[in-house]
């Protein structure tokens, strides 16, 4: 960790969203974490994507749990809502705090220990349940704070800092997410920002379960040789299936796509999501071949990354219970409380 | 764009923009930190062996440094280099026992005319090294116009005294009062080389009507300055008009200010920002109640029976041609006459050679200026050489000291039998700052403090006595403040590309977004792809190649805080903070020639 403060001097050239704010307005405390940690690109990412999207800090609601990445939440967003929660109970807080306000813009922010183990039901539900979220996985495949252990995440036959075989199965949660029912499944990887930022940002406006798993190396115990988390591994066997550029509404399509190659899928809000093809037979509308691909890939030792699944017209957990618009915390009682006349009726009703 | 080259000298010379940007290059941020450390003394020594005159400077300088000083870049202000030279000066303690011993004499003789900043620098390299040096000056103490132009509330004598008298305690020969009246005599009189460092002593006229006529209450500003200085006026007219826009009118228009200047105006043809003096020194004129009227050309002295009465201005107006050039053209207001008792004429200076010979062996041109090579400051004449005003005309004191340091090489290296021409390269030290995971050696917590002002003489008491300096310099607290706005660029971020694993802790952690990592490209297109607008050409973009996946590091050093977060945060050693000292080549340096050194 660094010990002085960033300094608040910035870049006198920096531009400036709709708000008038620089990605700087979006910081928070410095990072505690080892030097190089993954982690700290993905902490960039998410401040990036949410200049790019020009959203009020106060609006957003940031959620974590236990760990390295769990700690993260304290290192954007620093004017943003935020709940430090149990080890693996980020999702019930989170789907709590949804349904109290729904108005808020949820980033549920949690590792492969919070999310793969200990929390690993609690994933399962809030996914199932399609709470409106952003639900990242910031994964490198050790516990770091306890000196990199093997998660539930790492892969069987990887090796550990001192050379030990893992011997287990890896819980690849991409695709339980998928199984799930995830209306947005992303997989990235925190050595690239261009192709990170866009998928966050695309989450956010997503409506519904939005997860994203991001490989995430682990500078002090997870990035030798024989790790399949490191950047040399992940540089080397990273399938990207597909580019995405997030046009917001104003903006026109300007990008000059080559015929055939761009697919373009409008979410609930009207955000506009340009997905550049890499792989021309891969598509992202369809669930089924999604897990597909990915299991055949994964067999294979590469690690598919992009927009891997998309419903853009998903429901979420408030349209299923049919919550009213306002949210609930703001409802008073008079709200709430139809009144003793209406309490007779219903009483009379069931006598 | 090609890797660049960070052995080269200048590259992270440049970097050090203060540095690069003052003449003598001193080593700024060296003695800044210095400074913040309380080693006034070292730091003063520092300044001292780069421009020789560091209280002087620290009170005078012209300060090209500080609009080159990256925090100005950064926010409002740059850092207060000039003035925490002077606490530099103010708060060291006695230094006599550092300074060079006379050496034993190697029978070299070498004559300097003129005792002003130009000949006492070369006489302060050249004496330690055994040459005989006789400094000739018309007046009886060194300092030259240091002495005679700048008014005692700026400059009190007793800095000149303390260092002039550092360089003539060298076993430098003073003779006082002995105006050189002709090279040839000189040339005569068997010196091994001569160095004119006689500056620029003649003020311009303002050849209007009147000028004859008023002659008496016509004075010219830097004459009259020195006559001021040497106590030969002692008071002024009540309502005085101070025509022109340099420093020297804004030491005229004050001094007059304490002569008994009630109305003191300085009048200029030009607009207000265009005028050649310093802001500061507008600002510390406008502080004394003296308004500078602008676009106003002075057409008349008005007089009545010899007597000055008044001057009349032509109003004029800025008009711009295509090439943008300005041209001041009459406004088409009727003129206006401006009465005053006296007037200050302070509208430029001139060098003057009458006692030049044109025939020995000294070439002029057509401005009757000596043809001098700006390099090795040898005239057509190989035995004669010129710095400060006398070579290239009117600049300031850090130039002459500048110009002094590389005459004195030449005459170093001439007399070593050396060829002039051959300039070895100043010595450049890098090392690395670390000290242990998250520690350097320097102070990396950036301060956010705004500028701090140097305190003010109350100016009731500062306008009734002239000699009372109207600075008082820093305090220690003050001192320590500013000196930690210094953001420490010799400190240089150092990038090894073989150690990077490309993991984006540096761009993440760069305060400024000065890195990126992206395909390689031209200049011109690599900078429309960084991180951060990189629109300053004159500022480096550092280049690195050698990444695994075949991208380069480009970092744009503009407004990099060199805070070395870049460093902290690297989990390889990538990056390092190592100090860059450059050691300017002055005569008698080792390894002076190649030559030499092969032999």
């Amino acid at each position: 960790m660094t010990y002085i403060a960033k300094p608040k001097f910035q870049h006198p050239g920096l531009p400036k969203n709709e708000l008038g704010y620089t990605h700087r307005d979006y910081e928070g405390k410095v990072s505690t974490l080892c030097a190089g940690c993954g982690h700290d690109s993905i902490t960039a990412s998410i401040i990036e994507a949410c200049y790019e999207l020009s959203i009020e800090p106060h609006r957003v609601a940031k959620i974590s749990g236990i760990g390295c990445s769990s700690k993260t939440p304290d290192y954007f967003l620093g004017n943003s809502h935020g709940f430090n929660s149990v080890h693996g109970r980020m999702p019930s807080v989170l789907t709590g705090a949804n349904l109290a306000n729904r108005d808020l813009i949820y980033l549920g922010v949690s590792g492969d220990g919070d999310s793969a183990s200990i929390g690993f039901g609690q994933f399962a539900h809030s996914i199932r349940r399609a709470v409106n979220m952003t639900y990242i996985v910031e994964n490198n495949g050790v516990y770091g704070l306890t000196k990199g252990q093997f998660s539930a995440t790492a892969d069987r036959g990887s090796k550990s800092k001192k050379g030990v075989m893992n011997t287990d199965n890896a819980i690849d949660l991409v695709a339980i997410a998928l199984q799930l029912g995830a209306s947005f499944v992303a997989r990235s990887f925190s050595g690239d920002k261009s192709q990170l930022v866009p998928l966050i940002a695309a989450a956010v406006r997503h409506k519904g379960a939005a997860f994203i798993d991001v490989i995430s190396p682990c500078i002090a115990f997870n990035n030798h040789a024989g790790s399949t988390k490191s950047f040399d591994y992940v540089r080397e066997h990273n399938d990207a299936v597909n580019r995405l550029d997030v046009l917001t509404g104003r903006d026109p399509i300007t990008v000059e796509y080559a015929p055939g190659t761009v697919q373009v899928v409008e979410q609930h809000d009207g955000t506009r999501l340009a997905l550049r093809k890499i792989d021309a037979d891969y598509d992202a509308n369809d669930r089924l071949a999604a897990m597909t691909f990915l299991q055949k890939h994964a067999a294979k030792g590469q690690v598919v990354t992009g927009l891997l699944y998309v419903d853009p017209d998903a429901e979420d957990l408030h349209t299923h219970l049919e919550t009213v618009e306002t949210p609930l915390n703001t409802l008073e009682a008079k709200d709430l409380c139809p009144g003793s006349a209406a309490l007779e009726k219903i009483n009379a009703s069931l006598r | 764009m090609k890797p660049t080259d960070i052995s080269a000298p200048d590259y992270f010379h440049k970097v050090v923009d203060c540095q690069w940007a003052c003449p003598a290059h001193t080593p700024v941020p060296e003695y800044i930190r210095l400074i913040a450390e309380g080693r006034y003394s070292d730091a003063y020594m520092i300044n001292w062996k780069s421009n020789v005159f560091p209280g002087i400077l620290g009170r005078t300088c012209d300060r090209p440094c500080e609009p080159a000083c990256r925090r100005g870049r950064v926010e409002e202000n740059p850092v207060a280099i000039c003035r925490l030279k002077r606490v530099a000066a103010d708060f060291k303690d006695d230094v006599k026992h550092r300074m060079p011993r006379p050496s034993a004499k190697n029978g070299k003789r070498i004559a300097l005319v003129g005792g002003g900043p130009a000949s006492l620098a070369v006489a302060r390299d050249l004496a330690p090294l055994g040459y005989h040096c006789t400094v000739f000056d018309s007046d009886p103490k060194a300092g030259g116009m240091m002495r005679s132009q700048i008014p005692k509330f700026r400059l009190p004598d007793t800095v000149i005294d303390e260092e002039t008298g550092y360089i003539l305690d060298l076993g430098v020969e003073f003779k006082g009062g002995h105006r050189v009246d002709s090279l040839k005599k000189l040339l005569n009189e068997k010196y091994d080389a001569i160095f004119v460092g006689s500056g620029a002593p003649r003020g311009r006229e303002l050849d209007i009507p009147g000028r004859k006529e008023a002659a008496a209450n016509i004075h010219i500003g830097i004459e009259w300055l020195a006559s001021v200085s040497f106590g030969h006026v002692e008071k002024i007219g009540r309502r005085v008009i101070v025509l022109g826009g340099g420093n020297t009118a804004m030491d005229c228009c004050r001094t007059a200010r304490r002569l008994g200047g009630e109305d003191v105006k300085v009048i200029v043809r030009s607009g207000f920002e265009e005028m050649k003096a310093s802001p500061w020194e507008k600002e510390d004129a406008l502080h004394e109640d003296i308004p500078i009227l602008n676009y106003m050309v002075p057409v008349a002295f008005k007089h009545v029976s010899g007597k000055l009465i008044g001057v009349t201005f032509q109003k004029v107006k800025a008009e711009y041609d295509a090439k943008g050039r300005r041209n001041l053209v009459p406004s088409g207001e009727p003129d206006q006459t401006i009465p005053c008792d006296d007037v200050l004429v302070a509208v430029g200076q001139e060098n003057a050679f009458p006692w030049i010979e044109r025939d020995c062996g000294i070439e002029f041109d057509k401005w009757n200026m000596p043809q001098v090579d700006p390099n090795t400051f040898v005239s057509t004449n190989p035995k004669v050489f010129f710095g400060g005003d006398a070579a290239f005309g009117p600049k300031n004191i850090i130039w002459a000291v500048a110009h002094g340091h590389d005459a004195a090489l030449s005459i170093h290296k001439m007399l070593s039998g050396e060829d002039i021409n051959e300039r070895p390269l100043p010595e450049v030290n890098v090392f690395s700052q670390k000290m242990g995971i998250h520690e350097w050696s320097y102070d990396n917590d950036i301060s956010g403090d705004k500028r701090f002002k140097v305190p003010h003489r109350d100016k009731v008491i500062a306008l009734k006595d002239i000699k009372a300096e109207v600075e008082l310099g820093y305090d220690v607290k003050l001192a320590l403040g500013e000196a930690q706005r210094c953001l420490n660029c010799d400190v240089q971020t150092i990038f090894s590309a073989p150690a990077c694993i490309e993991c984006d802790a540096c761009v993440d952690i760069c305060p400024m977004d000065c890195i990126t990592f992206t395909e390689n490209g031209e200049e011109d297109n690599l900078r429309q792809r960084l991180k951060a607008p990189a629109p300053r050409h004159d500022q480096a973009l550092y280049v690195a190649e050698g990444l695994k996946t075949g991208r380069v590091m480009v970092k744009d050093e503009d407004v990099c805080l060199h805070c070395g977060l870049c460093a902290e945060r690297c989990p390889t050693g990538a990056w390092d903070m190592q100090k860059y000292l450059i050691d300017m080549t002055h005569a008698g340096s080792t390894c002076q020639s190649k030559a030499r050194s092969a032999a």
